[in-house]
């Protein structure tokens, strides 16, 4: 994973409940067997039109919307599936950093291990992000900070070991694999439970 | 010595390496559940890196999402949706043999949904940790097993290491006082919980499912229960394991035998949550009170007594809902016109589910105008289904019996619903999309799928189970 320090982008803001990751990426895509390329399906059934053209009404095919790398999302966003597919498509489709008041956990574990900052602020913080869309913000990983227009600041946290990995591109497996004594002393310890 | 909660005394047993400020614990792995669709891309990581399995004999694989339903044909071709789906069948079997898997593929007399055959096989047992990249591993939560999905990256942790890096999340006891009424079952007991708490309202948390009204459902009923909990958003959902739990898994083919068998029962006494034991938090459910329930909206949270009025939106999400819906404002959802009635999914595709639906459907009809589909949870529910006559029952109804799957649940093996159709579904998900694009779905019980489909609208089946017993 590469190192996730800084993030500097406007917002673009889907401000519905509970968008679960049947529509970040429809399970009928789910036959891939790769990580890549699955920008282009994410929000497949929201943002294109039944003839394949662009849905005028999909908030991130608005013009100002291009190119945002920052999502301001309703509370609860990444609800359902566990499907990986759902960080791997928001971030081949430019997204780096979601928002939100509040995430489902599977989904925000998988966006962290992919380098998709996936960070919670306040109800009152959330509610300004959303009423805000384009809103150019810098995210601050070291410092867990956002940045704002008028230089005010929102603080949040991230778990430290989550922090810790984005800041120096940590790869979790290879941290895991440094324990493998320990590993094998639980599994002596353990016969009976792991017979 | 403190007290503890079963989820307690599961974390604190299987932990390698403590947790810290800084890190998260190392949490052994117990059993590795794997399926064809979130899988390939952890073998690719593990290949590319070198690497092998730690531990092959703790992990099961099976076909399941992306398998057709329909037979094979005359020449011996499977009728899969689509040349990915096939060739991302063809990546599993390959990859098991490759690195030495035990894969309950199409040869097997054993393959079915991964949380119908896990229970079956008697692979899972209590106390375990398991894990599986699919967010309806919670099923097995019902056996006293602390049971999670997580995602593809992790799939590839537990492979090469056995362990995944776990912060200890907090929990949550739902009480269920009281017994269920007669004709409500566990389907309407979990669509009622999440109706309560909300679809984050476990977010974060463990849910252990406790009081009267548990201790009396049986084990497939459980499993429907635990099987729902991701929809409140729960990490996991626990159910303490009883002489109902013993009694179902004596005899299973991997369950314990002999001497070990009375060993494990000893140690699986332990687990309960002692008393005096401290939850972080608590909510208490009256199961006299629930009714048929079903979904109304497009998430599991929008569910209410079929008979209740449809509430009004509250926000601009919720209105939404209601117009993809086509559900209206202070209407109940009985009597709503049904296209087609999906039996299945982990779920709600076992034996004592497929009879509760046959119950309703003997001597009846599938109204002209509706579809019906049951798909059994595994070939054993298969087989045991057909010892029974119960394929007889549904076909003479007009439904199709078909051969195991996910199915319509997740509608990526092209059983579909077309664009505005209304499907009565057993499964768990009611999201916008999920049973097709532009589908409707409401989540209801099998008794109330099998009800709907011979009244071709959304129908309560205590009327048809009354009619039977009169």
């Amino acid at each position: 994973m590469k190192p996730v320090t800084r993030i500097h982008s406007r917002t673009a803001v889907l401000a519905d409940e509970n968008i679960d990751t049947d529509r970040i990426i429809p399970a009928r895509f789910l036959t891939t067997t790769t990580r890549e390329g699955l920008g282009r399906l994410c929000f497949h059934d929201w943002r294109y039109q039944a003839d394949g053209s662009d849905n005028p009404a999909f908030p991130l095919n608005q013009p100002q919307a291009q190119s945002c790398a920052i999502l301001v999302a309703g509370q609860n966003f990444g609800c359902g599936s566990s499907r990986e597919h759902a960080p791997w498509a928001l971030l081949d489709y430019g997204i780096q950093a979601v928002l939100c008041s509040e995430l489902a956990d599977i989904f925000r574990n998988n966006a962290l291990k992919n380098g998709l900052l996936a960070i919670t602020v306040s109800e009152g913080e959330h509610r300004w992000l959303l009423e805000h869309p384009g809103s150019e913000l810098a995210i601050d990983v070291r410092g867990e900070f956002i940045e704002l227009p008028d230089g005010g600041r929102i603080a949040f946290q991230l778990e430290p070991f989550a922090r810790h990995c984005l800041l120096h591109g940590v790869d979790q497996l290879g941290y895991l694999l440094q324990h493998a004594d320990a590993i094998t002393r639980y599994e002596q310890q353990h016969q009976e439970q792991v017979a | 010595m403190t007290a503890k909660t079963l989820f307690e005394k599961i974390w604190d047993a299987h932990v390698v390496a403590a947790e810290s400020t800084d890190t998260p614990a190392i949490l052994y792995v117990d059993l590795h559940l794997v399926h064809e669709v979130t899988s390939p891309q952890a073998f690719t990581e593990l290949r590319e890196r070198g690497l092998k399995l730690r531990r092959p004999e703790r992990m099961l694989a099976t076909l399941d999402h992306s398998t057709p339903t329909l037979p094979t044909a005359a020449n011996g071709e499977r009728p899969y949706a689509n040349d990915e789906a096939k060739a991302q069948v063809a990546q599993l079997e390959s990859n098991c043999r490759e690195f030495g898997v035990a894969l309950h593929g199409w040869d097997s007399a054993d393959r079915g949904i991964v949380h119908v055959i896990g229970p079956e096989l008697g692979v899972t047992q209590p106390g375990m940790t398991i894990v599986c990249g699919d967010s309806h591993t919670s099923t097995h939560g019902a056996f006293g097993a602390l049971a999670f999905g997580i995602g593809t990256t992790e799939v590839g942790h537990v492979m090469a290491t056995q362990c995944l890096l776990q912060r200890r999340p907090k929990t949550l006891a739902i009480h269920v006082d009281g017994q269920l009424p007669q004709g409500v079952g566990a389907k309407d007991l979990i669509l009622h919980i999440i109706g309560q708490i909300g679809v984050d309202g476990g977010t974060g948390h463990v849910i252990e499912y406790r009081g009267p009204a548990i201790a009396a459902l049986s084990m497939e009923q459980r499993m429907t229960v635990c099987n729902m909990s991701i929809e409140a958003g729960a990490r996991a959902g626990l159910i303490a394991p009883d002489e109902t739990t013993f009694a179902w898994l004596q005899g299973r083919p991997q369950a314990p035998q002999g001497a070990a068998w009375d060993a494990a029962v000893a140690r699986w006494r332990r687990l309960p949550t002692d008393a005096g034991a401290r939850f972080d938090r608590e909510v208490r459910i009256d199961a006299t009170a629930v009714k048929p329930t079903v979904t109304y909206g497009t998430h599991p949270g929008m569910a209410i007594a079929m008979d209740a009025p449809v509430p009004p939106a509250r926000n601009a999400q919720e209105k939404r809902a209601l117009e993809y819906m086509q559900s209206q404002p202070g209407q109940p959802m009985q009597g709503m016109p049904v296209d087609v009635v999906f039996i299945g999914s982990c779920t709600n595709s076992r034996l004592s589910d497929l009879r509760e639906a046959a119950n309703v459907l003997r001597g009846r009809r599938v109204a002209s105008r509706v579809r019906m589909l049951v798909v059994p949870g595994s070939e054993a529910v298969r087989r045991d289904a057909e010892r029974e006559g119960l394929h007889q029952v549904f076909t003479a109804a007009g439904a199709e019996w078909r051969v195991p799957g996910c199915s319509m649940c997740i509608a990526m093996n092209g059983d579909l619903a077309q664009p505005g159709q209304l499907v009565v579904s057993t499964s768990n998900r009611n999201f916008e999309g999920r049973q097709g694009k532009g589908a409707r779905t409401v989540l209801a019980s099998p008794a109330t799928a099998a009800a709907s489909a011979v009244a071709g609208s959304i129908a309560d089946p205590r009327d048809y189970l009354v009619e039977v017993a009169a």
